[in-house]
């Protein structure tokens, strides 16, 4: 880690919640309590296709998971279920103890809770950079302007590019786009942070600078879930190791045993294919 | 060779010399014929009587004529069509983009009802059927029939708008917990703006063109004046070009407008 634990505490305010989830760390996950994620028999198609079949996985608060597989194994569809910008249709998903139905409501409060940062960023072109944080904490946590914008600071601090608050994300490196996506997320105070491939666009020399930052959150006692293929990260962040194919989840493992010994065949040949380069 | 003199040849009708000399030409064989034309029945042009109906003078000054006054009309009418038609046409897009099998159906009929009606029929039925029956007088039908009438093809301008938004836009929008009203408002909409913008100046253009329709139930703007003034003078010809003229310099105005305001959008992305 290119930075010590204390570094984090220092850049962060003492707000309660936030507090609570810096106390919680790595070998404290709490194997007793309920699950902060739930699916149960979770089925999704698309049209005639069946992206997916029978899921049945849960998180719990603190816990750090990875799913990895091929493509069009369903990973991002599973997890864009989870803030349901992809609606599931057979079987139940449960966050934070709220259903996922068709209530907008229930969904609208779960993603506040549910960050989510994507493949492709996502920021809005039009707001700079400090808006872009602040429009979610003004506009959905009817946060007063200056307040969000201490807040935002905060974040970008954390993100390491306090001084881009001013740029629109055009002039931005795709690195610091993404750092500035994790931080809008951030500012929402979320209790999960959801990841799809992350840094699947991004040029090579500029995938580590965003490993940092989620690192970091990791360590920091984030429950995260993130669809990605940087085994190094998830060596270093998972709890849990989740192997996908074909719609279907083939195996949860933790990172230890599933990269020395995975139970099953294909997760070997899998790991065979992208470890070998 | 040949298609390198091909080329050349090409290039030196597209200069700009060449292509004024030929526009002049055009209009000059137009106008003259037209001229001709007017000789051949025995025109009597009668262009010195057109400055009055720009500025009068009475014992008081200067004051404006039938003209300008007209054209004030058309511009009044114009605008309050416009506004009108703008929400018209959001209202209809929103509702075409709606989750709501009613709301998209009702946009859809309405869009299909407006679109395939002439807009003088359209004008009839506000005037003759709706005015009776809500009791509207004709300037405030003649606003809402040009509104309608517009509303339904701006709509199709808002909606091509609000596609053209990338989805990555309305699903990091929708994880950050934005309601479908704030997403639309703060996320989509501001950008936009810029597709909408150019076609939305030449839908400026066509209010101000249809206008001229209300002269046929008598609303006062600039059309209705030149009849008016044609009725008292007999100077059809002179009267015709001279409200053409008058559209063309407004006309011409707003698209140069339009053509800077793209030009500045265009640069700040």
């Amino acid at each position: 880690m290119p930075f010590g634990e204390g570094w984090l505490f220092a850049a962060f305010p003492l707000e309660p919640r936030v507090t609570l989830q810096h106390e919680v760390r790595k070998d404290m996950v709490s194997p007793g309590a309920p699950p902060i994620i739930s699916m149960r028999n979770v089925a999704k198609f698309f049209g005639p296709f069946q992206a997916l079949t029978d899921i049945n996985f849960s998180v719990r608060q603190g816990e750090r998971v990875v799913i990895c597989g091929p493509s069009g194994s369903g990973k991002s569809t599973l997890i864009r279920c989870l803030n349901r910008l992809e609606e599931h249709d057979e079987g139940t998903i449960t966050i934070d103890g709220i259903e996922l139905g068709d209530d907008t409501k229930d969904i609208r409060a779960v993603r506040q809770e549910v960050g989510m940062v994507f493949q492709q960023f996502n920021l809005f072109p039009h707001l700079t950079v400090l808006e872009n944080l602040t429009i979610g904490p003004i506009r959905v946590r009817k946060m007063d302007k200056p307040a969000a914008e201490v807040l935002a600071r905060t974040y970008l601090d954390r993100v390491r590019i306090p001084e881009q608050a001013d740029k629109y994300p055009s002039q931005l490196s795709g690195g610091q786009q993404q750092r500035v996506a994790i931080a809008r997320s951030l500012c929402m105070e979320p209790r999960i942070m959801l990841f799809d491939e992350p840094t699947s666009a991004l040029d090579p020399e500029m995938i580590s600078e965003v490993l940092d930052v989620m690192v970091e959150l990791a360590d920091s006692g984030m429950t995260m879930v993130c669809v990605t293929h940087e085994m190094g990260f998830a060596r270093r962040v998972a709890d849990t190791m989740v192997f996908m194919e074909a719609g279907r989840i083939v195996e949860t493992t933790p990172p230890a045993q599933f990269f020395t010994n995975p139970k099953s065949k294909r997760a070997r040949l899998f790991l065979d294919q992208i470890l070998e380069h | 060779m040949p298609a390198r003199s091909a080329k050349r040849l090409k290039r030196a009708l597209s200069s700009r010399p060449v292509s004024v000399l030929i526009y002049l030409s055009v209009m000059a064989a137009l106008i003259g014929a037209s001229l001709k034309g007017a000789e051949a029945m025995g025109y009597n042009w009668q262009w010195y009587r057109i400055p009055q109906y720009f500025f009068e003078h009475t014992e008081g000054g200067v004051t404006l004529g039938e003209i300008p006054w007209g054209l004030v009309g058309t511009i009044t009418l114009s605008t309050l069509a416009f506004v009108l038609a703008l929400g018209i046409g959001l209202l209809v897009a929103l509702l075409r983009l709606s989750d709501l099998i009613v709301g998209r159906a009702v946009a859809r009929i309405f869009l299909e009802f407006v679109r395939n009606i002439p807009l003088l029929v359209l004008l009839y039925v506000f005037y003759y059927v709706l005015g009776p029956i809500f009791g509207m007088d004709r300037y405030t039908a003649s606003v809402l029939c040009l509104a309608v009438f517009h509303g339904a093809l701006m709509s199709e301008i808002f909606r091509g708008g609000i596609t053209s938004i990338p989805a990555g836009q309305w699903e990091a929008a929708k994880s950050i917990g934005m309601t479908t009203g704030q997403i639309y408002t703060y996320i989509i909409l501001p950008q936009s703006i810029r597709f909408m913008l150019p076609p939305m100046t030449s839908e400026v253009v066509n209010v101000i063109k249809s206008s001229a329709i209300v002269s046929v139930i008598a609303v006062v703007e600039l059309t209705t004046v030149g009849r008016n003034i044609i009725s008292d003078t007999y100077m059809s010809f002179e009267i015709w070009f001279t409200i053409a003229a008058v559209y063309m310099v407004v006309t011409l105005i707003i698209s140069t407008f339009a053509s800077y305001l793209e030009r500045r959008y265009a640069v700040q992305d």
